[in-house]
């Protein structure tokens, strides 16, 4: 993890686009617990002022907006804050869905630095559908305060992504954060995110189905994580892959068409 | 499997079979797995997250207390939480009552001397008397009431409720409401939500998606009228200013208006309890389900951004809303007070027919016309009132409370009994039209948002027939 681009003069091309979400190269989903600054994070990158408030739960549909970051155009979705993606309540299953289905070209989880422990538990579920992830480990300056010192590179060695201290608020941080998104979505910074590995009957059971899964919709890119959720009876996967929602999706990444995420955004939008 | 040509290997090929297959193995899997698998799962990421933290986190020795913590000892405590949370909402309204009433005057007369310029200008230009009345008298009044009636109160409420947002305390009040809630059987976050309804109750029921649990969540939805919303606040101020503040000193008013309103609330609240207690033994039968309530920090709140979500976001969100609903209301009583059919009003007729029903909830045919009128927005209850009493044919500004009081104590009949139970009344009754629409939005159910409106109307008029009855035959009245 390099921070001296913080003073590099070069690489000082954040552009808050607002709105202005016409022509874009690359999209990222903004993840994380509820209340540990997402809404602040996105206002700051794109300069919208999306409603941000002190209590868990504020955001419950999506917001999106835009940001040009070494003349490449990013659209940034907003999406709610959950403590896992395990539970089927409505704002789980938004963020959950768009992660899965919406194919960010990059997941950025935020994190408290106060309460590390229980945000890297959504931080691994995220893990478990997609290795393109960066974690912003945000609240660094009330960490500080509180007397808790955040080792993000023992962060990173440990979860397998780029961690990058963060204060959303000043603005601290930010130009690291936006390279290491960079650096995920390029492959410069070559990722190799953490899997938990449940009770062996159940791995079993996974890799049984993982094959089975890779026939029906070949290509798709998180099968693992598909099977775990096929077992635990999740009935919306069930619902992608009788559909064929699961195949369209592989068909469309192929032809890297960015229109089916576009889609989804638009109609999960309020 | 082969490795088929790309053409072969599209799903469309054969989309029944394949993923059908996929999923009698995943059940057949399912079921062979030992019970706990899921609880497993769940510890093996709990203790991964703890490993990784732990090596991640350091604490330094040298800071010794954490201010946060002493609050929330004091604001969460079992004992002070709750006086403490009624007596910040006290100030609240107080600030309120006594900020928005100079203000409310210098609007209603600034936007009523409009509409003597504008309909003297009518006049001047020969319209015809019925265009000059329905615009001015009719439209434009029902505007201005609800400008003046709502805008001064909402731009003090909204931003001292923000400052409360933004320091972090909305979810101490969830957390110390947490055990009533969990009592009812419904979700602790309702009380996130029912403080959300006392903004706008569609606001309130949107906000209900935080909510887990369907069971929950309509519970939360079904029960947020009960807490009085923006629109109805003035109402309940006004009938606080008339009966309770009038038997004050001066100085006393204001506080005793606001304790009033502060009663108020408090059987809102209670009527919440009470309904989701009922819901969810009956219709919505289930346990409360446990949840993290995570205390945030206190932090200092932004002014800018407090001013900037209160006024835009807020403010001129509702009220706007209020205005749209307001003009065409607005013509609707003008037509009504000035269609005669065999001498009388339309809205004389009308009252006339409603008044048995009215009188034996202790209120009169006047005020269930009010609120039928009122359905789009509650606002304007208080404006069509005083108008059809007045019998003028358009909604009225009275200058003066003590105006008010003899109007309706001495020539409506009006008692401690009518205020009491048009409290009641106003807060229990049905939902806005926004909000029941809203309701049929988020469910997705019209038996429910019929629920959602008719479930509110037959408790008001329940409860106010019963106050009505023992105040009768207790002869109090």
């Amino acid at each position: 993890m390099t921070t001296n681009c913080e003073t590099c003069p070069a690489s000082a091309t954040l552009e808050q686009m607002g709105l202005n979400l016409e022509k874009y190269d690359r999209v990222v989903a903004l993840a994380g617990n509820p209340n540990t600054g997402k809404s602040t994070l996105f206002n700051a990158l794109t300069g919208l002022k999306q409603h941000t408030g002190n209590w868990p739960g504020k955001t419950v549909s999506r917001a999106e907006g835009g940001y040009e970051f070494n003349h490449v155009r990013y659209k940034l979705v907003d999406l709610p804050g959950t403590y896992s993606l395990l539970s089927a309540s409505q704002d789980e299953e938004v963020a959950r869905d768009f992660i899965l289905f919406g194919q960010p070209d990059c997941t950025v989880v935020v994190t408290d630095a106060t309460a590390l422990e229980r945000n890297l538990n959504l931080v691994l579920q995220v893990l478990e559908i997609t290795g393109k992830v960066v974690v912003a480990v945000n609240l660094m300056d009330e960490a500080r305060r509180k007397g808790l010192e955040v080792d993000t590179r023992s962060l990173s060695r440990d979860l397998g992504v780029p961690a990058v201290p963060v204060v959303a608020r000043s603005g601290e941080g930010m130009h690291s954060l936006l390279g290491a998104i960079e650096g995920v979505i390029t492959g410069e910074m070559p990722t190799q995110p953490r899997h938990v590995q449940g009770t062996p009957e159940f791995q079993h059971a996974v890799a049984e189905l993982v094959p089975m899964i890779e026939n029906v919709a070949p290509g798709v890119p998180n099968a693992r994580w598909l099977a775990i959720r096929l077992l635990d009876g999740d009935a919306r996967v069930r619902s992608a892959l009788v559909s064929g929602e699961l195949a369209q999706l592989v068909e469309r990444q192929k032809s890297s068409d960015a229109r089916f995420s576009r889609k989804i955004s638009l109609e999960g939008a309020q | 499997m082969s490795t088929a040509h790309p053409s072969d290997l599209s799903p469309q090929a054969d989309p029944e079979r394949q993923p059908s297959e996929v999923l009698d193995k995943a059940e057949a899997l399912r079921r062979q797995l030992s019970a706990g698998f899921r609880d497993e799962t769940v510890k093996s990421i709990y203790s991964e997250a703890e490993r990784i933290a732990n090596r991640a986190v350091h604490t330094r020795q040298d800071v010794h207390y954490d201010l946060d913590q002493r609050i929330d000892r004091l604001i969460t405590s079992p004992i002070l939480g709750l006086p403490l949370m009624l007596l910040l909402l006290a100030i609240v309204f107080w600030l309120t009552i006594v900020g928005a009433n100079y203000p409310s005057q210098l609007l209603a007369k600034a936007l009523f001397w409009l509409e003597d310029q504008g309909s003297a200008l009518f006049s001047a230009w020969n319209f015809p008397w019925w265009l000059t009345g329905f615009f001015w008298h009719g439209v434009y009044r029902g505007l201005a009431w609800v400008v003046s009636v709502m805008l001064p109160p909402m731009a003090i409420f909204f931003p001292l409720f923000t400052i409360l947002e933004d320091l972090g305390y909305l979810p101490r009040v969830a957390f110390n409401l947490d055990f009533l809630f969990k009592k009812a059987g419904a979700h602790g976050k309702q009380a996130l939500t029912m403080a959300m309804g006392f903004g706008c109750n569609a606001a309130g029921v949107i906000a209900t998606r935080v909510i887990d649990s369907p069971r929950e969540r309509l519970i939360a939805t079904l029960t947020n009228n009960f807490v009085p919303c923006n629109g109805r606040f003035p109402t309940l101020i006004m009938l606080a200013n008339v009966f309770v503040a009038a038997a004050f000193s001066p100085f006393f008013a204001s506080i005793a208006a606001a304790g009033s309103v502060v009663a108020v609330v408090l059987v809102g609240i209670a009527f919440t309890l009470a309904v989701s207690w009922g819901l969810s033994r009956t219709v919505l039968k289930g346990e409360a389900s446990a949840f993290t309530l995570e205390l945030p920090p206190y932090r200092r709140p932004n002014i800018g951004r407090i001013l900037y979500t209160s006024i835009i976001d807020r403010t001129i969100f509702v009220l706007w809303r209020a205005m749209l609903t307001a003009a065409p209301a607005g013509a609707v009583i003008w037509v009504l007070g000035n269609i005669n059919v065999s001498g009388i009003s339309l809205a004389q007729h009308t009252a006339n027919f409603l008044n048995p029903l009215g009188v034996l909830i202790g209120l009169d045919g006047v005020i269930l016309l009010a609120y039928i009128i009122a359905i789009p927005a509650n606002e304007i209850v208080v404006p069509t009132l005083l108008m059809v009493y007045l019998g003028t044919g358009m909604m009225t500004e009275l200058t003066s409370l003590t105006e008010l009081r003899s109007l309706l104590i001495g020539q409506h009949g009006w008692t401690l009994l009518t205020a009491i139970n048009l409290m009641l009344f106003a807060l229990l009754h049905n939902p806005c039209a926004t909000t029941i629409w809203t309701i049929y939005k988020e469910t997705g159910s019209r038996k429910w948002a019929t629920v959602g409106a008719l479930m509110p109307l037959g408790l008001a008029f329940v409860v106010t027939f019963i106050t009505a009855s023992v105040a009768r035959l207790a002869g109090w009245v």
